[in-house]
């Protein structure tokens, strides 16, 4: 495995690119480059990524890269693979890196199709957690309680923010039985390497659900990304976990720091209540043990003991 | 159809509209299929997966969950570099409305036969051309066929036409519901050797995704280029009826028939009224043509193939000499009339001092009957005597409307 000291100076998403400072959609995607290298395709939808990366005359990528529009990573990416496997370039990678907006609303139908085909691609979510491109609206992966253009604060004191729950993306595509399911964070690079090492390896449908907070819609400070990734894992608010050929497993238990903690340092959370901030405790409460039940269930099978011998 | 000397290259069989589009699909070696079911083109789509199961067909066929992928799948497949096929109908057309803009400006020739049908509401099943009509703004070539053997024919001349180095724009070959798609006839059924032939291996030029090469496909733009890339797509679709042209000649060399191009006239050269169709109520008015012809009118037809590119100079030659002008639709545009005569009153407007009518028929897949049409020759007669002034739109067959 590749340690984040190993990983190559080269890179194949270029600096230069016109990303917000601390911008976690943009470390994901230079990180996970490192680990895909030049045999790749990339596919990338209208979004923050695409702005950033790919405005004519310039280009970030030092791989082939394509558009066609928002809700089609999935379709296209696995469009994409099929033609390559026609010319006979079989071995090449093909991504898809999508914003969360792109992948769990308005992409969710071609991204579930792709799943139940098991289509030979990885796709990568870079979620953070709302339709930032567009001005930071709400989206399904948007936190409870959470602010944004769309969901403004009014005079009540509770109900104030998102009124829902985050949507659950990588549970959806566990349903879908494909061969590698991961959430990942750019707090904990290791193991994000590991996970793009695994998803890059792996033959079929691969979905890496990557937490990249972003400085503009969180209202946060551009150098508290990492901490912020970091300490959304440790308070137990997003799992770190992997689905790996039927066996699901919990990558790292969280400390369950204080979630009040995690809140109070980004600006899109500052209002909350006191009473809202013990929703998000009960929610991560309740997550955890859905979590336990899972990794239960679908957790790595004990070796079946040797039936006694017939003496 | 105007069968040429040429010997017919395949077998002959009685089959359906879908079976011969899926057998011109299919000689045609596309290396990527995707599509999802919607009557009236199911047809298409099974006899495909039955010729890849059976091993007469080599490609990857994508079975995807709605005609939203399955054209953004053909685009993306396009885009990588390998000849693509799929087909449609309908609410299906309706939901590939988006990525259907984005084939043309880049480039991707890709081929995708239409059965046309009724978009709801009210739902229905039977032929109307008010699914492709509303898609003529998207750079997408449009030809509407009057039989199972055009279906066929279209889909290996489109390849042609659409990988035109001066085209490289996709087509939609438009059939009508039913009345092509369901109904069995007799096809000459072409080699796999004699399409071969005429259709060779495609090599993209402007489009590909390979990591030995690397390209950016479909960037964002700001405003100062996206107007040329609209003027260099409008100028490959202006070029495209020339090539249109040629490769129906050429097909003709090669198979034994072709279809005229952009249109083909009937008993037009003395005629001092036509009738512009679209598609199956062609033959009707065909055999009205020769019903009243007896009677010693003087009455002619153009059945008009290709929508976009439009023929507006062909088509200002061949109707110089009418006295009037009527244009059948099977597509209403609201408040205005059907789209063909849009199209049309705008190309002889400059050079045209006659009276040009509009005739709204067979909607929802009614019926166009002899009288339907023998009705449209009359009225056409009638406003020749009164001037260019007396053009207009009628609703023919309408329950309580008097034409």
């Amino acid at each position: 495995m590749t340690t984040v000291k190993e990983l190559p100076v080269q890179d194949w998403f270029e600096s230069g690119h016109t990303a917000c400072p601390g911008c976690g959609g943009a470390m994901t995607v230079r990180i996970a480059m490192k680990v895909l290298g030049p045999r790749t395709v990339v596919y990338m939808p209208a979004s923050c990524l695409l702005i950033f990366s790919d405005m004519y005359p310039l280009n970030a990528f030092r791989v082939p890269s394509l558009q066609v529009l928002f809700e089609t990573s999935a379709i296209c990416a696995s469009g994409i693979k099929r033609a390559l496997k026609r010319l006979g370039k079989d071995d090449v990678t093909v991504v898809a890196f999508a914003g969360d907006g792109g992948t769990a609303d308005i992409g969710l139908q071609a991204l579930s199709g792709a799943a139940e085909r098991n289509e030979d691609i990885l796709y990568i979510c870079y979620d953070n957690e709302a339709y930032m491109n567009t001005g930071i609206q709400r989206s399904g992966t948007t936190p409870y309680g959470a602010w944004t253009t769309t969901t403004p604060l009014g005079p009540q004191p509770e109900g104030r923010g998102k009124a829902e729950f985050k949507k659950d993306v990588p549970r959806i595509l566990i349903a879908h039985d494909v061969p590698y399911v991961a959430t990942a964070s750019l707090g904990f690079p290791a193991d994000l390497l590991k996970k793009l090492e695994k998803a890059k390896a792996k033959k079929g449908f691969r979905y890496l659900h990557v937490l990249a907070p972003c400085p503009v819609g969180w209202r946060t400070d551009s150098e508290k990304t990492v901490d912020l990734a970091k300490s959304a894992v440790e308070t137990g608010i997003f799992t770190l976990m992997e689905y790996e050929d039927g066996v699901f497993r919990i990558s790292r238990e969280p400390r369950f720091t204080p979630v009040r903690d995690y809140l109070s340092a980004q600006g899109r959370f500052k209002h909350l209540t006191d009473e809202q901030v013990a929703s998000v405790e009960r929610w991560i409460k309740e997550k955890w043990e859905r979590d336990l039940a899972l990794a239960r269930a679908l957790g790595p099978k004990p070796a079946v003991a040797q039936a006694p011998s017939g003496r | 159809m105007i069968e040429t000397k040429a010997p017919a290259k395949g077998i002959r069989r009685m089959v359906t509209g879908d079976y011969a589009a899926a057998w011109g699909a299919m000689v045609s070696r596309p290396q990527v299929i995707a599509a999802y079911p919607i009557t009236p083109q199911t047809m298409i789509i099974e006899h495909l997966a039955e010729f890849l199961a059976s091993g007469k067909l080599d490609a990857e066929m994508m079975h995807v969950e709605s005609e939203h992928s399955a054209m953004s799948a053909v685009i993306a497949a396009e885009a990588t570099g390998v000849r693509t096929y799929t087909a449609t109908s309908s609410q299906g057309l309706s939901l590939m409305h988006e990525p259907l803009f984005v084939a043309p400006p880049m480039h991707l020739p890709i081929v995708m036969s239409v059965v046309n049908r009724t978009v709801a509401a009210p739902l229905g099943i039977w032929v109307e051309h008010n699914d492709t009509m509303p898609q003529r703004d998207t750079g997408w070539m449009q030809v509407y066929v009057e039989d199972a053997q055009e279906a066929l024919d279209m889909v290996l001349q489109g390849y042609r036409i659409a990988e035109h180095p001066d085209v490289e724009l996709p087509i939609m070959v438009c059939m009508d519901a039913f009345l092509v798609s369901h109904t069995i006839e007799s096809v000459d059924l072409p080699s796999q050797d004699a399409a071969d032939a005429f259709l060779p291996p495609f090599t993209p030029v402007h489009a590909y995704l390979d990591p030995d090469r690397p390209l950016v496909l479909g960037a964002a733009s700001p405003p100062e280029y996206i107007q040329e890339v609209r003027w260099e797509t409008d100028a490959r679709m202006r070029r495209a009826s020339e090539v249109l042209e040629d490769v129906d000649r050429k097909f003709a060399k090669a198979f034994g028939r072709g279809y005229g191009g952009a249109f083909e006239a009937y008993r037009l050269e003395d005629a001092e009224v036509g009738l512009i169709t679209l598609g199956t109520v062609t033959s009707t008015a065909r055999e009205v043509v020769d019903l009243l012809r007896g009677r010693g009118e003087k009455v002619g037809l153009l059945k008009l193939r290709s929508f976009r590119p439009f023929p507006t100079e062909r088509l200002r030659e061949a109707t110089a000499h009418l006295r009037a002008v009527g244009v059948y639709d099977r597509a209403v545009s609201y408040g205005v009339g059907g789209p063909t005569y849009v199209e049309v009153r705008n190309a002889l407007y400059d050079t045209h001092n006659v009276p040009v009518l509009g005739f709204l028929a067979g909607l929802g897949g009614r019926d166009v009957t002899f009288a339907d049409v023998e009705l449209m020759f009359q009225k056409m007669t009638a406003a020749a005597a009164r001037g260019r002034r007396a053009g207009g739109v009628s609703w023919i067959g309408t329950r309580g409307v008097t034409p």
